[in-house]
């Protein structure tokens, strides 16, 4: 975008000033009546990187994350996407983001192409309704009415909805559970693609050899907090001998007791 | 031009997605295309047939029976059931006999003078008994029987039963959609997009008046070809009116669906909406039977206002300016509720 600027200050004050990290956020707070879901949590996702969101049941990802989109209002907090806020620029943000949310069902009655044909027509830019089905590898299912899909097939047609646009930052939370290894490992691909052409993830999950394998840095939040923040490999070693994965730092980290959503 | 990767604009996408989910679910076909059909047949069939309806009467044995009997059967489509006291009385009040006759001197009708057919019986019976006992008429009047299409009760229920559908399909056909869209969180998920929420709407009324076309359309040709109700006035303003009638009730439904998070919350608003007006704005029989304190009211209603300016055209041909008033109070209803609808709206 600067190359076309011919305003020269404006290319020197975007050469001296970093870009905006894809997600900021300070200070965020969120309760439901007398249960606080999220109780002062700080993050900065960097652009082009996967940020990984690890937590317990309950632990206040899917607010934070929801917050993040701009679905819900923090009680207090500040946010930046992209260094823009949602209150007044969430227009054109939503054009620039993509989003998968938990558990959304898509209407069954309409097939993949026509599901993600309406999702496309929102978008003012991104690849054709044929390239995002060819990205998430549906040409098969492309007339097969959405109630018809696998779970496997649904999740992909989901994360092709957030595709559509070419989002500079996408959201997905928990995108993999209740999938078999082989729908993990293909949306794990997927990922992989969008991030070598310099898009920024932010995704929640249980699943920590996915954030072992698909993160540069995860967050482990518990109680409304993150309580761990680095690199999946500097959180193992930190943990000396009784570490050998990530789950053993999430156990040693959130304790063994069971969480109840 | 937008670059939309093929698809077209949102507010075309968004009524085809709409338009498919319906088309793709034949039991709303069904419902909205050959349900008023059915129904305009059933009453047609019930109440255009030519000769008069029958009065059932029952008659308790008793001294005089024999001569009661041949003078009732003498009346032609009187039809006499000989019934013991306590069938007589159950008879009665199940509406299978409407006036029950004990013989004597005099004799005694039993009926509920509440009931309009009860007290056709109760004249019937009693002119025939009276006249068996010696009464002559003064005179033999002159009968002129009035079948002409346009004053059959039939005619005057078409356009009560286009308006009831209007309002139906209408309050049902965008309230379970956009409550259904909400309880699988797909709202969420286009409020997640940068989908205008203008143009959701928008397209849920625009499919909405494409569902409008077949219903109407069903039952206005069947209401013509089968049934031969006359057209009085314009079929364009007719549509207009449907038209009209469609976006008042789309706003109402969208309205009364705006906050509900589930399909069951929503169809007890929608029944607490519409039961009232299907008793009080005319449909099956003419509001003018309710208190004149009432009136200012009812005509307020959106389907009271719709159902007479259906009748005004359809069977007065009223002219545009014969349907001003009701045009008026539509319009004040659809954009009072889609107004507060769109302030109202959740999308979680």
């Amino acid at each position: 975008m600067y190359t076309l600027c011919h305003n020269h200050e404006v290319i020197d004050a975007a050469r001296l000033e970093p870009p905006p990290p894809a997600v900021a956020c300070r200070g965020l707070q969120k309760r439901y009546g007398d249960v606080v879901a999220v109780a002062g949590l700080d993050l900065e996702v960097r652009r082009g990187e996967c940020f990984g969101l690890l937590g317990p049941n309950g632990a206040g990802k899917t607010t934070t994350i929801e917050i993040l989109e701009g679905l819900l209002a923090p009680d207090a907090g500040e946010v930046e996407v992209l260094g823009l806020r949602w209150g007044r620029h969430a227009r054109a943000l939503r054009q620039r983001l993509g989003i998968q949310l938990q558990e959304t069902q898509l209407s069954e009655k309409l097939t993949v192409e026509e599901t993600i044909r309406l999702f496309r027509s929102f978008y003012r830019r991104g690849p054709s309704v044929d390239e995002v089905i060819q990205l998430v590898e549906l040409e098969s299912k492309r007339g097969s009415r959405v109630g018809k899909l696998s779970g496997g097939q649904r999740q992909r047609l989901s994360v092709a909805c957030a595709l559509v646009n070419q989002p500079e930052v996408l959201f997905l939370d928990e995108p993999t559970t209740g999938l078999d290894p082989q729908s993990r490992r293909h949306f794990w691909d997927v990922l992989r693609a969008f991030r070598s052409r310099g898009g920024t993830v932010l995704l929640t999950t249980h699943y920590m050899d996915e954030a072992q394998s698909v993160c540069d840095r995860v967050g482990i939040v518990d109680q409304g907090r993150i309580i761990a923040l680095d690199t999946p490999e500097a959180l193992v070693r930190g943990l000396g001998e009784a570490g050998k994965t990530l789950e053993d730092v999430f156990v040693a980290l959130t304790g063994r007791h069971l969480r109840d959503d | 031009m937008t670059d939309r990767g093929g698809a077209f604009h949102p507010v075309i996408e968004l009524t085809l997605a709409r338009l498919r989910e319906f088309l793709r679910e034949p039991e709303a076909v069904f419902w909205v295309v050959f349900f008023p059909v059915l129904l305009a047949f059933a009453l047609g069939l019930a109440f255009s047939g030519s000769g008069e309806p029958e009065i059932h009467v029952g008659l308790i044995p008793g001294q005089g029976d024999a001569r009661a009997r041949e003078a009732l059967l003498s009346v032609p489509g009187l039809v006499v059931h000989d019934l013991s006291p306590e069938a007589a009385d159950r008879a009665l009040r199940d509406g299978e006999v409407a006036l029950v006759v004990r013989p004597g001197s005099p004799p005694e009708y039993r009926f509920d003078p509440v009931r309009e057919e009860s007290r056709l019986a109760r004249f019937a019976v009693d002119d025939a008994l009276q006249r068996a006992e010696g009464r002559e008429d003064r005179f033999e009047p002159r009968i002129e029987r009035v079948e002409i299409p346009g004053s059959r009760y039939v005619d005057w229920v078409i356009p009560g039963l286009l308006g009831m559908n209007i309002m139906g399909t209408g309050m049902w056909s965008l309230g379970y959609a956009v409550v259904y869209a909400r309880s699988r969180r797909l709202l969420k998920r286009l409020a997640a997009t940068p989908m205008s929420r203008v143009h959701y709407l928008a397209a849920q009324m625009l499919a909405r008046l494409v569902f409008l076309g077949l219903e109407v359309g069903a039952l206005l040709v069947f209401a013509r070809l089968v049934l031969d109700v006359p057209m009085a006035g314009s079929l364009v303003l007719v549509s207009a009116l449907a038209v009209l009638g469609a976006l008042a009730f789309a706003g109402l439904g969208m309205l009364v669906a705006s906050r509900a998070r589930t399909i069951e919350a929503v169809s007890g608003w929608m029944n607490f909406t519409m039961v009232p007006m299907w008793v009080l704005s005319g449909v099956f029989f003419s509001s003018a039977h309710f208190p004149e304190v009432t009136q200012p009211l009812i005509n307020a209603l959106p389907l009271t206002a719709l159902n007479d300016a259906l009748r005004a055209v359809m069977l007065d041909g009223a002219g545009v300016q014969g349907v001003a008033g009701e045009g008026a109070i539509l319009t004040v209803w659809t954009v009072g509720c889609f107004g507060l609808a769109l302030r109202l709206f959740r999308w979680q």
